[in-house]
């Protein structure tokens, strides 16, 4: 059954991937769908059987893979708690985001390939979530890259798509080097890359300590530190994040399962795998906490000054994926996975809800462009406000409450609980944190969907009202990095507020409720974002039922879980306040009084410009990467391919052919004259020759 | 007494001039024909002087083919040119090049 669940998504890609024209649109898209809604329904019995506690853990043996020496790979499936957990939450939402491309992606002209690479990443995902050893995994890791990377670069007549694509690429690069070699060192420690065996063997490691370059490092801290490098590649931290918001160039269907949901957590994933392993390091522990507290933190202010409704979600997601960090550095793992488990539903549910709205809007992704759009798009209003509810962690405790409540939660409280400074730090940051995120998180709904129309002024939708049947993807996902740069830059030089000056009304245009095939998907993540939390809670962060569930996939907590129930009474509800803080906080600035953002601007000008230009890494990296690379590979190129190796090489060794061939050349006069000396001499040479020699 | 050493030494004189004749002439076709004679010829004198110093007379048949075949030589050297000329009208040694590759 496993197999059919990890291997019907390859099929299916690989139909509709080669079938491409020749089959069709309609049979790719009904294969890869299909395919997935099958893989789906078999993995919710699993998730459930594991609930129930009917099943345990097992390893379903599909192939040899590699075997050199003491390296012995296998390609096999491992389902444990933690698994079906991830195979839920992966077919579930890659199913419905397949769904809803049938309607977002109806007017593309290369659908099947669209679908073919949903379901290759799906694939990849999956052998990610299922695998055995470090190895699979990276197999898995690359797969989903690369489809990351494919799904990107999708609309590739677009440079900045093209540019975002190769971002993506890059920047993970670097982590994956990190969980490279921390495979390569894994292996040399242990001798073995399965990830039981490693797990079983790592405590007996603890205070090992391992030579490198004449410095002794600590084995485990050193080896944790480098997989955790491949984690914040891959989940976007601090640091290597900036390839997360630029990766919003790809149609929105792919932003919420790839980079919302499913491969973003793929990191959060593997540190909770790995957990057995990072409890033997605590520096390794309160380095995952701080790097996780810095990225909610940094995400989440600039999420509050981001005018792209996608790029508000992307830094939303970066900010998440740093609370479940923290949560996995203070230890409460169960509660990382919670988070990944609900916010994966709420998270896709916000990016196919500002799909939704794009597509009503007719791929106008600026938000300061919207406006009233609740009374057009009712549907979409009400999906949006139930993630909305879900993400700020609306609720009371122990009536009822959206999923985020539950989730985000038991973070902040294990946050508190855990009682180190770094839980401490990791606590406020926290706290701090989920005021701005339901202040950005309001602040969109308000954009969008309250006050009066302004999509007067979109170069879109005037698009859209004067070119009725202006079709086709030149106008498809606009709003590249550019045009935001300029927008930006617009913004500095005539000191506009947030929203100041867009001119109000519709210009005669009228948007429009999404097709039937983009409603279900909303509508089901609707229900997973307002129940996934009230219903799942009592067995993934439960001090009596948590240790059971994850029956040791991860390395569960349950004293930990238990202290959070003892906390102080004002610890416990920090979130709810500033949640509600936050709430007001967009209420005033965004319906009762709409001059407060750019008042605001005009007086922290420095504050929000550094927001703004999102801490200006992109222009950190610029100088410190960047320009350093294309210096040196100026010098390689001009200096060193151009003035050495070109130089004595290929074009010096034709130069000396030129030359020899000019010379010759001069000798063939066609004047009989010269040949009869040349014959002559030659004659001569060889008389001499033989009588001398 | 004229010995062996005049001969050879009239008969490198003659070898001299015609090869000269060949490389210096930049004027007509025949000069080369007559200049390859000349060296046929050289070699000829060398041939009888040597035969008549050594009382063997294979070289004096020798020489006997040499002319056979310089006569025919001649002949098929002046047919070409004659042939040449009427296609190219000129057989000035300094137009004609057209060996060159």
């Amino acid at each position: 059954m496993i197999e059919l669940i990890v291997f019907l998504p390859l099929l299916a890609a690989i139909v509709a991937g080669l079938g491409n024209r020749m089959i069709g649109n309609v049979a790719a898209k009904a294969v890869t769908t299909g395919a997935l809604f099958t893989s789906c329904a078999l993995s919710w019995p699993i998730f459930i059987s594991f609930l129930t506690g009917g099943a345990s853990a097992h390893v379903v043996q599909v192939l040899d893979f590699i075997r050199s020496g003491d390296l012995s790979v296998n390609w096999a499936l491992r389902v444990d708690t933690l698994t079906a957990v991830m195979l839920v939450v992966v077919t579930s939402v890659s199913s419905l985001v397949h769904l809803y491309s049938w309607g977002y992606m109806a007017e593309d002209d290369s659908q099947p390939r669209f679908f073919a690479y949903l379901s290759l990443f799906t694939f990849a995902m999956l052998m990610l979530v299922t695998a055995d050893s470090l190895v699979q995994m990276f197999f898995g890791w690359e797969g989903v890259g690369l489809a990351s990377y494919l799904l990107i670069g999708f609309w590739y007549q677009k440079p900045s798509a093209n540019a975002a694509a190769i971002k993506a690429f890059v920047v993970n690069r670097v982590g994956d080097f990190g969980f490279s070699l921390g495979i390569f060192g894994t292996f040399l420690v242990f001798g073995t890359v399965s990830i039981p065996e490693i797990l079983h063997a790592a405590p007996g490691y603890a205070h090992a300590t391992i030579g490198f370059l004449g410095y002794r490092l600590d084995l485990m801290t050193t080896l944790c530190l480098l997989l955790f490098v491949g984690a914040m590649g891959k989940s976007a931290q601090l640091g290597l994040h900036t390839w997360l918001p630029d990766a919003m160039e790809g149609p929105t269907p792919v932003s919420a399962l790839i980079h919302a949901a499913t491969m973003v957590t793929a990191g959060v994933f593997m540190v909770c795998r790995l957990s057995p392993m990072f409890e033997v390091s605590p520096t390794a522990m309160h380095v995952v906490t701080y790097v996780g507290a810095a990225t909610a933190f940094f995400a989440a202010t600039v999420g509050t000054t981001q005018t792209d409704i996608k790029r508000v979600i992307a830094y939303s997601t970066c900010s998440q994926l740093g609370y479940m960090f923290m949560a996995a550095g203070v230890g409460a793992y169960g509660a990382a996975m919670f988070h990944l488990f609900t916010h994966a539903f709420f998270k896709a549910l916000l990016f196919l809800g500002a799909g939704s709205v794009i597509h009503a809007m007719h791929h106008e992704q600026d938000m300061r462009y919207y406006g009233g759009l609740w009374k057009k798009i009712p549907w979409t209003f009400a999906a949006m406000t139930a993630g909305t509810l879900a993400i700020t962690g609306v609720g009371i405790e122990g009536v009822f409450g959206f999923a985020g409540f539950y989730s985000k939660d038991a973070i902040i409280e294990a946050a508190f609980a855990s009682g180190s400074t770094s839980g401490g730090i990791a606590f406020a940051v926290a706290v701090f944190a989920a005021l701005l995120t339901s202040f950005y998180s309001w602040r969109l709904v308000f954009l969008t969907f309250f006050g009066k129309p302004r999509w007067a002024g979109s170069e879109h939708i005037q698009h859209a009202v004067h070119d009725a049947h202006g079709r086709g993807h030149d106008h498809d996902a606009p709003a590249d990095e550019d045009a935001g740069h300029a927008d930006a830059h617009g913004h500095d030089a005539h000191g506009h507020g947030d929203h100041g000056h867009v001119v109000e009304g519709d210009a005669g245009y009228h948007p429009h409720e999404s097709p039937i095939a983009m409603m279900i998907p909303l509508a089901v993540l609707s229900i997973g974002a307002i129940f996934a939390g009230f219903v799942f809670a009592p067995w993934f962060i439960n001090a009596e039922h948590g240790a059971g569930f994850w029956a040791g996939s991860l390395a569960f907590n349950a004293h930990l879980m238990e202290s959070m129930e003892t906390i102080p009474e004002l610890a416990k509800l920090s979130a709810t306040i500033v949640m509600i803080i936050g709430f007001l906080i967009a209420v005033w600035a965004y319906v009762l009084d709409r001059t407060v953002p750019a008042r605001f601007t005009a007086q922290f000008s420095v504050l929000y410009d550094f927001l703004l230009h999102k801490w200006y890494f992109d222009e950190l990296y610029h100088y410190v990467f960047v320009v350093p690379a294309f210096w040196l590979g100026n010098v390689f190129w001009k200096r060193g391919d151009q003035g050495i190796i070109d130089r004595f090489g290929p074009n010096g060794a034709a130069a000396v052919v030129v030359g020899a061939g000019a010379a010759a050349r001069r000798m063939q006069s066609g004047y009989l004259y010269t040949y009869a000396l040349v014959m002559l001499l030659g004659l001569a040479g060889a008389a001499t020759w033989a009588m001398v020699g | 007494m004229i010995g062996l050493q005049h001969y050879l030494v009239v008969s490198a004189v003659l070898f001299v001039l015609g090869v000269f004749g060949i490389f210096l002439n930049r004027k007509n076709i025949i000069i080369i024909l007559m200049a390859i004679e000349l060296i046929l010829l050289s070699v000829n004198i060398n041939l009888v002087a040597f035969s008549a110093f050594l009382g063997d007379l294979v070289g004096q048949v020798f020489a006997m083919f040499v002319l056979t075949v310089a006569a025919g030589e001649a002949a098929i050297g002046l047919a070409i040119l004659v042939i040449y000329f009427r296609g190219r009208g000129t057989i000035a040694v300094d137009d004609v090049n057209r060996m060159k590759g």
